[in-house]
């Protein structure tokens, strides 16, 4: 995943940061100081002198109207709902009474990079504590009124009871709660899990009734006095630059204002840098586009100007079939082979991918005096808010970064180029300034996932055990998109369901060959787990056949006895999502227990009409353990229909149940449109498809006709679930259309005539 | 640059624009109503859809030119006097994930079951294939027609 100093940004400094600015804040109170920024108390009714805000996560006012800070994105996951509902649990508000705010881009609030599918895993904890930890405060400040043991003060559905019976409420306690110190951390005690009130129970998400009446803001939707609009028309070669272009035709176009160049990067073009280009300002979206239709330009070639995907991914599986530097060994897999009395080999190609997202690239800004504020939908507001300033060449202080809703993301948010290019354009024409990515944009000018080919070889002994493992996995790096030494996988993207192979197989080699970035590539929704789950799943399905055991018993066979797996095993490159190994094992007794589950669940091997199957295949993404069964018709003219999905899940402690399960059938629509549809192909360095015309992705004939989600009750850590329901359903797809039509599917999108 | 009187959500609205400017962009940009969402710009993925005169169409493909007398309903129009059934169904099944493309999704579905009270698997997904949604709520939306039809029978 990303590259590794994008991990240690995200997994190991901001949790510190967290810590240290939920203790800066409880400081300021302690000095009595007001710390929520001042708009906050503005915003609430009542008395705003009583503001009770103990961090920067929570508030309560003399009406008792609480306030939670939601500093993660929402980009359709439901963030801005599961952790504020965390808090409210511990606080024990009335979550009818709980507003919730968007947090701007601040490091105050700890990490804010919304990516990788770790807010629930990264912050439960410490919401559940900031929310005690209030809690506590409120019951200390009632105790104090009634001169009672606190011991005898329970909050309590927004009040505070006495063991007598009377009561405050958080609003009459807020002010003076406010007025004692932050208790001791040893003193703040979490609910017992049977008391909980909302974790783990049903919830819908506070935007919902916006997002049905239209009112709900994204990206686009905001608007200052003045604003202008703009659209760039870009290098079709990522990076590369522009060798001439001629304005007129563009500045006749009504409403066209102005008509001025970005520079371009150069490639590698890093993650923050614009792609520059020919900018189009104009007093309205429409005029912006027209007039960038006007537009004559000449473009230079740049260092990738030959690259051609198609040829490209032939190259790749060439080297996929030649040894590969070794990235994790365990026995001698090749030694094993060669005395191996069956032998199953297969290569995978998966082509490029474009996350694609509803919502296009946008953003406002507004760039005045040297500072400049923005509003846009972005996954890591901090990032952007450096890279702004940067790029602006001002403090990082004059720098506002308001965080919209995202309308959808995947990944492609999480780059903050978009959000640089309409500062720049604002800084340009002094005003605010609207930028619009068109579709053609997104798609031809994106960070797109990685194209790979894979080798795998099996090898299984006369005891019909399987001995070797034998997996090359060959594509550009992410690295590459910022550094061009990066030319071969890094142990992140490895660490992605190919190194971490839970099997109990004796002799195994996992291996790399270099494979140079030649166009943006970025992380989408699973990142290499996508491929890398494509091909083991597939493979694995053709283990059970050689051996002639049922798909889901043999997958139980290569798990081996439950055990937390050694991660020596795993080699020295594992990142295991940054997470210690220790914190979180690769805990083989959790992933049977899925495998029992959704074998239960989806009546596996049940007697289906002809032109139907199922399907299996398990993947560990994320920290979170999934098992898949997808049941498929095939018809006569090859159409494929996903009747039905089901999805047994151990995320641990399941904080969301209902929006685990709505990420889990949008995670199997989100890969079924990778499976059956989706292909970005690249000739002579510029991107093949512009539209959903011919960038195709799952419509609603499409999608699985029904996703039943199996949630294991667990006490477990919470992990993610954003991204683990994509890896395992496309193997599982795929081995449910074999089981129909016998054809293996070793290529995706999957074409069956 | 010419003057269109427009009657969206049965008010009257002068408007200045260019003629092949698209009906999208004239609700946005000139008229602040930001519940209609653009997603391609020719008519592929459903997110701008709105009524004229009771029929889905996807507005950035609709030249402004070729409004004339017809009425425009937008999500906001539809939300004017409370929640619309397949509003209310919406939410019951929480539907929406992102919600971006969800205003486009309503706007096609009540366009269905006002003329078809009663649709079938196959209605459904004819009248709604046309628009994408990424995060893949086509379940759900399914299903909250369906609950929206059971409602009205």
């Amino acid at each position: 995943m990303k590259t590794e100093t994008f991990d240690h940004k995200i997994y190991k400094v901001s949790r510190r940061d967290f810590i240290k600015s939920t203790s800066v804040g409880m400081t300021g109170l302690l000095l009595g100081i007001q710390l929520s920024c001042t708009d906050n108390s503005k915003k609430l009714t009542g008395n705003p002198a009583a503001v009770f805000s103990p961090n920067f996560f929570i508030s309560i006012n003399g009406n008792g109207d609480v306030t939670l800070i939601a500093h993660r994105s929402e980009m359709g996951t439901g963030i801005r709902t599961s952790l504020p509902l965390v808090m409210a649990d511990e606080l024990e508000a009335d979550w009818n009474r709980v507003r919730v705010e968007q947090a701007q881009g601040d490091e105050k609030y700890g990490d804010q990079n919304t990516d990788g599918s770790y807010s629930v895993r990264m912050f439960y904890a410490p919401m559940r504590k900031a929310g005690a930890t209030v809690r506590l405060m409120l019951e200390q400040a009632a105790a104090k009124e009634w001169s009672v043991p606190v011991s005898e003060c329970k909050a309590k559905d927004h009040e505070v009871v006495h063991t007598s019976g009377k009561a405050f409420g958080f609003g009459y306690l807020a002010e003076k709660a406010g007025a004692l110190p932050i208790p001791e951390e040893s003193t703040i005690t979490l609910k017992d899990p049977k008391d909980f009130k909302y974790i783990t129970k049903h919830s819908s998400i506070v935007d919902l009734k916006d997002i049905v009446t239209g009112k709900a803001k994204f990206g686009y939707d905001y608007k200052l006095p003045n604003t202008k609009y703009a659209v760039i028309k870009r290098n079709p070669e990522a990076g590369a630059g522009l060798k001439s272009f001629t304005p007129d035709a563009a500045l006749k176009v009504p409403g066209v204002i102005k008509v001025f160049t970005l520079d371009a990067p150069g490639f590698p073009t890093n993650f923050n840098k614009p792609l520059g280009g020919v900018v189009v300002v104009a007093e309205n979206t429409w005029a912006a586009m027209k007039g960038r239709d006007a537009l004559e330009v000449a473009w230079s070639k740049g260092i990738n100007a030959d690259y051609d995907s198609l040829k490209y991914s032939n190259e790749m599986l060439k080297r996929a079939k030649t040894k590969g530097k070794a990235r994790r060994i365990n026995g001698d897999a090749y030694k094993a082979l060669s005395k191996a009395k069956k032998i199953i080999e297969a290569d995978y190609i998966v082509p490029h991918l474009v996350h694609a997202p509803m919502e296009t690239p946008c953003a406002l800004a507004n760039f005045h005096d040297n500072t400049c504020e923005v509003w846009a939908p972005v996954q890591d507001p901090q990032g952007v808010r450096k890279s702004l300033a940067e790029a602006l060449g001002i403090d990082l202080k004059s720098v506002i970064v308001n965080i919209t809703l995202l309308g959808g993301a995947f990944g492609r948010k999480s780059k903050p180029d978009f959000v640089v290019e309409a500062a720049l354009i604002s800084k340009n024409i002094g005003a605010p300034v609207k930028i619009l990515w068109t579709r053609e944009d997104d798609i031809q000018h994106g960070f797109y996932h990685s194209p790979s080919a894979q080798h795998i070889k099996v090898g299984i002994d006369e005891n019909n055990k399987v001995t070797s493992w034998l997996h090359r996995s060959v594509f550009p790096s992410i690295g590459g998109t910022a550094d061009s030494k990066s030319v071969e996988p890094s142990g992140g993207e490895l660490s992605l369901g190919m190194i971490d192979l839970p099997y109990a197989i004796d002799n195994i080699s996992c291996e790399t060959q270099e494979a140079k970035t030649q166009i943006r590539i970025g992380w989408m929704r699973s990142v290499s787990n996508i491929h890398h789950a494509f091909a083991i799943g597939c493979t694995v399905d053709e283990i059970a056949e050689a051996r002639g055991v049922d798909p889901a018993q043999n997958i139980l066979d290569l798990l081996g006895g439950d055990r937390m797996n050694d991660p020596k095993l795993f080699g020295t490159e594992n990142s295991n999502y940054g997470e210690k190994i220790e914190d979180f094992p690769w805990n083989t007794a959790r992933l049977r227990k899925v495998i029992e589950i959704v074998k239960e669940k989806s009546n596996w091997g049940k007697v289906l009409p002809k032109g139907s199957g199922q399907g299996i295949a398990v993947h560990r993404s994320f920290l979170t353990y999934v098992a898949c069964v997808v049941e498929v018709k095939v018809d006569g003219n090859n159409k494929i229909n996903i009747s039905k999905v089901d999805y047994a899940v151990d995320c641990g402690v399941p904080v969301n149940p209902e929006r685990i399960k709505a990420q889990f059938e949008g995670g199997a629509s989100f890969a079924a449109g990778i499976a059956l549809k989706s292909e970005i192909t690249v000739s002579q360095s510029a991107v093949q498809q512009s539209n959903f015309h011919n960038y195709l992705v799952a419509r609603m004939p499409d999608a699985p006709y029904e996703t039943a989600v199996h949630i294991i009750e667990s006490n477990e850590k919470p992990t993610g679930v954003g991204e683990p329901p994509v890896p395992p359903f496309i193997p599982a797809l795929c081995n449910a259309i074999y089981a129909v039509t016998g054809k293996r599917i070793r290529q995706l999108p999957i074409r069956l005539t | 640059m010419a003057t269109y009187q427009l009657t969206i959500n049965g008010k009257k609205h002068e408007v200045d624009a260019v003629p092949e400017t698209p009906l999208l962009w004239v609700l946005r940009d000139n008229l602040d109503l930001t519940g209609t969402k653009f997603g391609c710009g020719m008519a592929q993925c459903g997110a701008c859809t709105v009524h004229v005169d009771g029929n889905a169409i996807r507005s950035c493909s609709t030249e402004i030119s070729s409004i004339g007398e017809k009425k425009v309903t937008t999500i906001e129009g539809i939300s004017e006097a409370g929640l619309h059934p397949i509003q209310q169904a919406w939410m019951d099944e929480n539907v929406p994930q992102c919600g971006y493309c969800q205003t486009g999704q309503i706007m096609s579905a009540i366009a269905l079951v006002e003329k078809n009270p009663n649709p079938s698997d196959e209605d459904i997904e004819l009248a709604m294939a046309g628009n994408i949604c990424r995060c893949g709520t086509y379940e759900r939306i399914r299903k909250a027609i369906k609950t929206a039809a059971n409602r009205n029978a």
